[in-house]
């Protein structure tokens, strides 16, 4: 729905990203302002998305949540907009709106015929500076906030160990903390804290426009300078500089125990580096040995041994994203066959990469993979939404329309010594985390 | 992104913006094709449906259409699992099995320069699979696993309970996936036979969109679909459906409760059915501006999402809609949703929102082309349901032409607060079975 949270949303495997360089336009507009334009002209259709470099991790402590709880606001009308309007507008146009916060970035967009792209635009500009909410309106909307935090977390044990996980990994760095926020501090949450935040980052040199669809870049260009153009710059927008993560010196573990739970299953996420820009040749290497110990149900390293070799496990699955702005998690996740104990499927899983750590990358795994690589980003452009997402992410956390462009390149060039030089940099367990998520109390 | 109402996925026609040009292809071997051309990106995605689906099911083998399905692509010919995923993985071809309780999809994608070889690997699964009995056990296994955790999922269990409910012994009453108990018990024989039943030239329904040409279509789905069996098992019969008012509590732990709320549908061949799926739209369509939505969420903040959607399924349709909410917000949102039954019943819809979920549905009518594999896809739904290929182009002038009249009409007939059933999964506070 609208107002989500992204990253449980988003893809977290980085194999998809596009080159497509001879479609992409980009500007910048006198205040700040990215513009980048992505042409597929297949349909008459456009997406047309705001993304602001603020998320998550930027709020202040005390705070969690603001970012997502204020995305909502949005949509709570402006000085000339009534709450409600901006969503009924673009259907009424029979178009489709909605909006996303992850950590590092919130986003609004629109899906709607090109011919509307104008009034879109007029919109968007509007709420960037003149939001008014009611008291009235923000209180309901917390509650919706409590609810959607009821549904998506509170109601899912598997939820509550990844929100436990992300807690116990960073110690330090605000990526402890759930997008959605904590519960009690979403409850306290206020106008004014919306406002404050609302005039801290809110601002067309903090936010980036893509447009995807059938439109010409000029045009986009010269439409984006009539409506985006007036707004004023903010001068509070600082460099994002977050508390780091200090070194992890020991092995972290824990239990959430649920009567919920049907079936258990063993997580870990190892503390990965990600990808930064001008410099991704290791976060290259780790989204490529994701696809290789996790990427697939039946060839990937840890399938055939745990599902195949034997029957330690149902499913077994490695991921890892690396569009982050700070270094983030590469991730495992094991559901043990039904008899199969947490600690025995555990150790299993620690013995496979503990093998492929001494054996190195089957070369014909590697192949297979970068064919992969190279039909995802042929299949990519089958979706100009989809890439408009891509690009924004990318861009929302530093990246560069290079950096984008050469991503397929880079996980091509990747080579058996660079994956076992990252797995060996990563999959360290004084580097992780292990949760077990269980039925009942269980012993580790 | 959307509200999750998996259960109530519908075959509904989702046509296209008038200038992609649907062609029908008829093989030289006889097999009609519905084709988009679209020759920018250098693949194509072919889709393929065989009715039937996990209502095909024999009495007690439930689960084993959905076994079979899940099946497919674990070996075929002289190759096991692991040679037909490397195969596939080595052509970057994407094959996806799946089914329903109407039917197998089996949808594809794959590249024009290997569409020869890649088409050779989809044959082979599709004519000669393995069944062996170890991929049987391993994905069986998978199947269980899913079902332990549906028997303490509350979406799951309201589902399985308001099917129950609703069509009792039909198939449609049970879930396709079928119990522990069924798919425990399932032999490597039945996997066989479901395959032999449910993938036949007699159900099959096929398009594609991307890079390919109508005569190298023709070729390729005679290569493709040849080998397959003539005819398979006969379809289920229409399902009789009980439909009484009330509530249904069932207790699960939990700060919020999941409910499921239906009633009786209309079938799509009904004349009025476009003036149903108007009144939908108005009711808990896909708007954040529905009535629902804006009762429920906007003004009373009692759920973070709510929707209905109007279901017309091969063997029966029905009017249903879900939510969550906290326990102690249940009975309040399921009297304003009854309130809503009422006096939609009682006094239609407004002029202004008729004009405003007719200008939505025919300005997002374009805007479902969203790739090759959606209109692939599309296409298939449309045959499915019956419609002509050029019906793009005239659907939305049957938009346009639902008057107020109409709805209030239609609203009377079809909304019946005295058949709106809620299943509640949860601890909902002041709310019993009546």
């Amino acid at each position: 729905m609208r107002r989500t949270l992204g990253r449980a949303l988003m893809g977290l495997f980085a194999l998809a990203l596009p080159a497509a360089a001879d479609t992409v336009s980009n500007f910048t507009l006198d205040n700040g302002m990215q513009v980048v334009v992505i042409e597929d002209h297949r349909a008459p259709v456009v997406t047309h998305m705001v993304w602001y470099k603020i998320g998550r991790a930027d709020e202040a402590p005390g705070h969690s949540g603001i970012a997502h709880f204020f995305e909502h606001l949005m949509f709570k009308g402006t000085k000339t907009v009534a709450p409600g309007e901006f969503s009924a507008t673009v259907e009424q146009q029979g178009g489709n709106d909605n909006a996303f916060t992850s950590n590092d970035y919130t986003a609004y967009f629109q899906r709607i015929a090109a011919d509307r792209l104008d009034l879109m635009m007029q919109l968007e500009a509007d709420r960037m500076v003149n939001l008014t909410m009611s008291e009235e309106d923000v209180a309901t909307e917390r509650q919706v906030i409590l609810e959607e935090r009821g549904q998506r977390v509170d109601s899912d044990p598997a939820s509550l160990l990844r929100e436990q996980m992300s807690a116990a990994q960073f110690l330090n760095h605000p990526y402890s903390i759930p997008v959605i926020g904590w519960r009690d501090e979403i409850a306290a949450l206020t106008r004014q804290d919306a406002l404050d935040f609302y005039r801290a980052y809110y601002a067309p040199n903090n936010a980036i426009l893509v447009v995807a669809g059938d439109v010409d870049p000029q045009a986009v260009l010269e439409m984006a300078k009539t409506h985006y153009g007036p707004l004023p710059p903010s001068d509070k927008i600082k460099p994002r500089q977050r508390p780091a993560e200090p070194p992890q010196l020991a092995e972290r573990r824990l239990v959430l125990s649920d009567q919920r739970v049907a079936q258990p299953y063993i997580a870990r996420s190892y503390l990965a580096p990600e990808r930064n820009p001008g410099d991704q040749k290791q976060a290259a290497a780790l989204a490529v040995l994701a696809e290789l110990l996790g990427g697939s149900g039946t060839t990937s390293i840890l399938a055939r041994a745990l599902q195949f070799d034997t029957q330690t496990a149902v499913y077994a699955s490695a991921f890892y994203d690396g569009t982050s702005l700070d270094p983030e998690t590469f991730g495992l996740v094991l559901v043990p066959s039904e008899g199969v104990a947490l600690a025995d499927a555990e150790k299993a899983m620690d013995d496979v990469i503990a093998e492929f750590l001494k054996k190195g990358v089957n070369a014909k795994d590697l192949e297979r993979i970068k064919t992969k690589v190279r039909a995802a980003e042929i299949y990519s452009r089958d979706s100009a939404g989809g890439l408009a997402r891509d690009y924004g992410a990318a861009l929302a956390v530093g990246l560069t329309l290079q950096d984008v462009a050469d991503w397929p390149n880079l996980l091509q060039a990747v080579t058996a010594e660079d994956v076992m030089a990252a797995a060996n940099l990563v999959l360290n367990r004084n580097q992780a985390v292990t949760g077990w998520l269980t039925a009942t109390e269980a012993a580790q | 992104m959307m509200l999750r109402i998996a259960l109530f996925l519908l075959a509904l026609a989702t046509p296209l913006r008038a200038e992609v040009t649907i062609q029908e292809v008829i093989s030289p071997g006889g097999i009609k094709a519905w084709l988009v051309e679209e020759h920018g990106i250098p693949f194509t995605a072919l889709e393929l449906r065989f009715k039937g689906g996990t209502s095909l099911d024999r009495p007690n083998k439930r689960g084993e259409v959905n076994l079979m399905t899940a099946l497919i692509e674990e070996g075929a010919g002289s190759l096991d699992s692991q040679g037909f995923a490397a195969a596939r993985d080595a052509l970057a071809a994407e094959f996806h099995f799946s089914t329903d309780q109407d039917g197998v999809s089996v949808s594809t994608r794959f590249l024009t320069d290997n569409r020869d070889e890649a088409m050779g690997l989809l044959r082979l699964a599709l004519t000669k699979p393995r069944f062996d009995q170890d991929a049987v056990d391993r994905v069986r296994e998978q199947v269980l696993s899913g079902l332990r955790s549906d028997a303490k999922d509350p979406a799951a269990m309201a589902s399985n309970l308001s099917r129950a409910q609703i069509y009792g012994r039909h198939p449609y009453g049970s879930d396709g996936s079928g119990t522990i108990e069924s798919v425990s018990a399932l032999t490597r024989n039945d996997v066989m036979a479901a395959f032999q039943g449910a993938i036949a030239r007699d159900r099959i329904t096929v398009a594609a969109a991307g890079d390919i040409t109508p005569d190298e279509l023709g070729v390729l789905l005679d290569e493709l679909l040849a080998d397959l069996p003539a005819a398979g098992t006969l379809q289920p019969g229409t399902a009789e459906m009980t439909l009484q008012g009330g509530i249904t509590v069932q207790d699960f732990p939990g700060p919020q409760s999941m409910v499921i709320f239906s009633q009786g549908g209309l079938r799509f061949e009904d004349p009025d059915y476009f003036a149903a799926s108007i009144l939908n739209e108005i009711i808990g369509g896909g708007r954040f501006s529905a009535r629902l939505m804006t009762e429920v969420r906007e003004k009373r903040g009692l759920t973070y999402g709510i929707g209905t959607s109007l279901g017309s399924y091969d063997h029966a349709q029905a009017l249903m809609g879900q939510f969550q909410a906290s326990n102690d917000k249940v009975a309040e949102a399921i009297k304003v949703i009854r309130d809503e039954w009422a006096n939609m019943a009682a006094n239609g819809v407004t002029e202004q929102e008729l004009a405003d979920a007719k200008t939505y549905m025919t300005g997002a009518y374009p805007l479902r082309f969203d790739g090759n594999d959606t209109i692939a896809s599309i296409l298939v739904g449309m045959q499915d349901l019956g419609l002509d290929k050029d019906y793009p182009k005239t659907r939305n002038a049957k938009v346009e032409a639902v008057t107020l009249a109409d709805i209030k009409r239609v609203a009377a007939r079809l909304i019946k607060p005295e058949e709106l059933h809620f299943i509640v999964v949860g601890q909902p506070v002041g709310v019993v079975n009546e």
